[in-house]
């Protein structure tokens, strides 16, 4: 199971890099390879204010439903629309092509390293 | 529990789920690409899981026409029925395929949640006919291969001539050298083989037949994919479109229903009278991308009408599709109702059954 050094994650199996304030999130590989084949993404809009913890969208395969959380609270600045029309690039690409929403924000959460996240996914 | 195959599961690199108890392959990579391969070429599952209960004797046929609600001793030998097991109060308790072997000898297969209860029940049903009733589950695999490619798959290892085996017929028959009922039957909208061979030599009928499948595109298939493809079939699952609180009526089912077979059978006084059933099992169509679940409220208006008891985003059709229980006079396809969507109201379409035919 993939999980690049260079991100951070947490414990809802979403994955974020930070850089420069602005936040990019997307669910982790084994996030994706436990819902089976995306179907459907329902995402926050553009200048959205959404508040760490909470849920900001939705994520659908075709046996299940899961919440999307925002990792970092603040400005929704982008939102990968490829996502909504061609869904199964959260499956074949999660960390990459298939990254799902920006958000600026002020405060850095706290998230777990690849490490860290390693051992939280072999518990489950 | 585990059936004979779960090694050559794990070896292929299933996910499992558990299901009645089983440790079943949800799906081997993508339950899209496994959908697809069935309608599209071909697909091998593992049922390994369902119930098979034998009931052999002069009483056989009188014994099965008493406990289920068909005509069983109609049956050519041969030939296989979908039939229901009710209990007195005309409830479903199971829905069953059951084979006529010989003229003293039937196969009655149980879905894997049902098969204990189906097998008591058929015990206790049969007491006082001259029949013996015998549990084949723990001995019995059986490999479903599924798709317009089946025929060419299973001709190619199997002794039979498949032109000769019609829809819903089941005969003889070797592969690689393993006896085994050999049957035309299916859950998934396509023509297709369900092979009843015994456990031990299931990990090889499996391996010969996904070696005569390569050339035909053939994909193991999980019960991910399996659900869907029942879904746009039409097909009801035990659990969801039937269940105790449910009569055959309900979920239009009601030819199954042999209430002009001769003699008594269980359930006949209460099934006699259910009329017009208070709700009615529909299909629904949807649009966009968000599919209508089981257990999601159906509304009419502002009033909740019923319930969705199956749906998905159709793989084959690509919009949504459900199965839900709603009210008679609500039946009628073009009606205009919507499903409560995790807080949001989405319309939806009243359409004719199957949504999805070959």
């Amino acid at each position: 199971m993939s999980i690049p050094e260079k991100l951070s994650y947490t414990k809802e199996h979403e994955w974020v890099h930070l850089a420069d304030g602005v936040a990019t999130v997307g669910i982790t590989a084994f996030a994706a390879e436990s819902l089976g084949d995306v179907v459907f993404v329902q995402l926050p809009s553009v200048g959205e204010t959404i508040t760490a913890g909470e849920v900001c969208g939705e994520i659908e395969s075709t046996k299940s439903v899961s919440e999307l959380f925002a990792p970092a609270g603040g400005t929704v600045t982008e939102v990968n629309e490829t996502t909504v029309d061609s869904p199964e690039i959260v499956n074949s690409d999660p960390y990459d092509k298939g990254w799902l929403f920006r958000v600026r924000t002020d405060t850095v959460p706290e998230l777990l390293d690849a490490t860290a996240y390693a051992a939280l996914i072999q518990e489950d | 529990m585990k059936t004979p195959l779960h090694e050559t599961h794990a070896a292929l690199g299933a996910s499992f789920t558990d299901f009645a108890g089983w440790e079943m392959p949800v799906r081997y990579s993508s339950e899209l690409a496994e959908h697809r391969a069935v309608r599209e070429t071909a697909g091998l599952f593992d049922l390994s899981h369902m119930g098979e209960i034998e009931l052999t004797g002069p009483g056989a046929a009188a014994a099965l026409d008493y406990a289920l609600v068909g005509r069983l001793s109609a049956v050519k030998v041969g030939r296989a029925r979908y039939t229901m097991m009710c209990d007195a109060d005309g409830g479903v308790l199971d829905d069953l395929v059951v084979y006529r072997l010989d003229e003293e000898r039937y196969l009655v297969v149980a879905n894997a949640g049902n098969a204990a209860v189906v097998a008591r029940e058929l015990v206790t049903r049969a007491r006082e006919f001259e029949t013996e009733v015998t549990d084949r589950s723990a001995e019995t695999a059986l490999i479903a291969v599924q798709g317009p490619q089946s025929a060419a798959v299973v001709g190619a290892v199997a002794d039979a001539d498949l032109t000769e085996l019609k829809y819903y017929a089941g005969v003889p028959a070797t592969v690689a050298g393993h006896r085994l009922l050999l049957a035309r039957t299916g859950y998934t909208g396509e023509d297709g083989f369900e092979l009843f061979v015994a456990a031990d030599a299931a990990p090889e009928v499996w391996r010969v037949l996904t070696e005569a499948g390569e050339p035909h595109g053939l994909l193991p298939a999980g019960l991910a994919c399996r659900d869907t493809l029942r879904l746009e079939a039409g097909m009801p699952l035990y659990g969801n479109e039937l269940g105790r609180e449910l009569t055959p009526f309900h979920a239009n089912l009601g030819r199954v229903v042999k209430l002009d077979k001769p003699g008594d059978f269980v359930g006949r006084a209460a099934l006699e009278k259910v009329g017009e059933p208070d709700r009615v099992l529909v299909g629904l169509r949807g649009s966009g991308r968000r599919a209508p679940r089981y257990g999601y409220r159906v509304l009419h208006g502002d009033a909740v009408v019923g319930e969705v008891t199956s749906g998905a985003l159709s793989p084959t059709l690509g919009h949504p599709v459900a199965m839900a229980y709603v009210p008679p006079e609500l039946r009628e396809p073009g009606t205009s109702l919507a499903v409560d969507i995790r807080g949001r109201v989405e319309p939806v379409e009243v359409v004719a059954l199957p949504f999805y035919q070959r």
